[in-house]
């Protein structure tokens, strides 16, 4: 399918009035926005403001009865397995096995999305090239820096071909080079794989003046449309800090 | 709109062996682990047993047709305390990828989460099993021998109990919040199943000095683990063992699929999703 009919087909993923809360504290109040191919999405918010929560209820991780959620059309609560297969996932905290080399990782996951073995060193090995890791795939995950690992686990989220890319901080931790480095990556993949990016972040300097931005505050959408509409004539800083400050705490 | 995983029935056996190879690296790779595994029961076989052998008394009782020697009777517990370690290594192992993080990869996995839960307790009983069979072999040298048939019909016996065992691991996994917590299971849940069981003595023998410890016996699960362990070494199937060691199983792993199932228990599953989010 090229880009212009992806574009036309609809959202890659949508996020519909969806709330959720822990016991009686309410985290996400009516949320919804949606990422269409080749945009990279960003969620912006400060900590706490509900960006993982979200991303938990996206991935399957949690459940919420309020609203929807739907990957390429597979709406995630009725047919999690269809739209589980066309997300890519790469969360904040590290999910890889330090014991296990490069390989074995992304095997590993490939063979949780019931990919057969062959394919998934051809696409691994491929990927790893894309990368530049190849020279590191025999290695165990652990003697490899920060930035090489997130670079593996976004590798790792590409290797049963999805649709859509959920990236919940992934520049957390990481020294300004390898932040660099990562944002310049998944960039690319949007400009030439038309994938569909969703990126949390609370770092405005990841956000350019085109990307599509959802302000997510107290659980809340403050804002959503283009990161320079939310600038407007002054910085995205301050555009953001205009929003929250109407916002009582 | 159908919701199936693409690829048909290979795409799940393709999910079931990368899973198995994962556990299968783990355990070589985990050199301490490996060697633990085998020298705990060895050292009860070679070391407590030898010196039991003087003071306990064993009279005839099925499924052995003669007096036999203490090591003998006290190889099938030792089997079975192989698979309630690693039962508790693979609840253990659980809780640590949730607390690393690599759970999430298992649990966004388009396949079901049965299928990924169950996956992964057989691959934990398939390793556990095979550290029987390596056990009995060193046994066998130190003249500790079953009928030659028995080691292949004690094969289904060891892998239900091995399931039983696990589910109930996989049951703790979902309650335990920390790591931490961990060595309580240890405490309250190892031990007592060991100890209060048919494992290191014969039932009747514990009814002598408390008819009450004997009471708790039969109804401890463990106990009918090594009871069906025990018979099956011995070409005959303990039919109660066996009902109760396949009802346990069923309970612990139904239970523990809700336990992880975010739809169906959201209060477990929250208790467990904390660690997910930072603050979220």
């Amino acid at each position: 399918m090229t880009l212009e009919a992806l574009v036309e087909a609809g959202p890659v993923l949508g996020v519909d009035g969806v709330s959720y809360a822990y016991g009686a504290r309410k985290v996400l109040s009516g949320v919804s926005f949606a990422v269409r191919p080749g945009q990279f999405h960003t969620l912006l918010g400060l900590n706490g403001a509900g960006k993982t929560t979200l991303i938990s209820l996206i991935t399957g991780l949690f459940h919420t009865r309020t609203g929807h959620m739907a990957v390429m059309g597979h709406d995630i609560a009725r047919t999690p397995i269809m739209a589980l297969t066309r997300l890519g996932i790469v969360f904040q905290a590290r999910t890889l096995d330090p014991d296990l080399t490069v390989l074995r990782n992304l095997a590993y996951h490939g063979a949780l999305r019931g990919l057969p073995p062959k394919v998934v060193r051809a696409r691994a090995l491929d990927i790893l090239e894309r990368f530049a890791l190849a020279s590191r795939r025999d290695d165990p995950v652990r003697t490899l820096s920060g930035g090489q690992q997130r670079r593996v686990e976004i590798a790792r989220a590409l290797i049963h071909e999805p649709s859509v890319l959920v990236l919940d901080e992934p520049t957390a931790g990481l020294d300004p080079a390898a932040r660099t480095d990562i944002v310049a990556l998944v960039r690319a993949l949007v400009a030439e794989r038309g994938l569909g990016v969703l990126w949390t972040t609370h770092l405005f300097d990841e956000i350019v003046p085109s990307d599509a931005v959802t302000v997510l505050h107290q659980g809340r959408v403050l804002f959503d449309g283009i990161a320079q509409e939310l600038a407007q004539a002054g910085s995205l800083g301050e555009g953001f800090r205009r929003l929250t400050e109407r916002v009582a705490p | 709109m159908s919701d199936r995983v693409s690829g048909g029935t290979s795409a799940w056996v393709h999910c079931f062996l990368g899973i198995l190879t994962r556990e299968m690296l783990r355990f070589v790779m985990q050199r301490g682990r490996f060697l633990s595994a085998l020298v705990r029961p060895l050292v009860w076989l070679f070391v407590f047993a030898a010196g039991f052998r003087t003071v306990m008394g064993m009279s005839i009782i099925p499924p052995y047709a003669t007096y036999v020697l203490y090591e003998v009777y006290v190889t099938p517990g030792l089997s079975a305390m192989i698979l309630l370690f690693g039962g508790m290594q693979s609840s253990l192992a659980m809780v640590y990828d949730r607390e690393m993080g690599s759970m999430r990869v298992l649990l966004t996995s388009p396949f079901p989460r049965w299928y990924l839960l169950i996956a992964k307790l057989v691959a934990g009983v398939i390793v556990a099993v095979a550290q029987v069979y390596v056990f009995l072999a060193i046994a066998w040298f130190w003249e500790v021998k079953a009928p030659a048939f028995g080691y292949l019909t004690a094969l289904p016996a060891l892998i239900l109990s091995g399931v039983m065992l696990g589910a109930i691991g996989l049951l703790l996994s979902s309650m335990i919040k920390q790591l931490e917590n961990f060595a309580s299971v240890m405490n309250f849940v190892i031990f007592p199943m060991f100890f209060t069981s048919s494992a290191l003595y014969p039932i009747w023998k514990i009814e002598e000095s408390s008819p009450l410890l004997a009471f708790i016996c039969r109804f401890n699960p463990f106990t009918h683990a090594v009871e069906l362990i025990r018979f099956a070494l011995y070409n005959e199937v303990a039919w109660t063992s066996l009902a109760v060691v396949a009802g346990a199983s069923l309970v612990a792993l139904a239970w523990s699929v809700a336990a992880y199932n975010p739809a169906r228990s959201a209060a477990t599953f929250r208790a467990l999703a904390r660690n997910y989010t930072n603050g979220h």
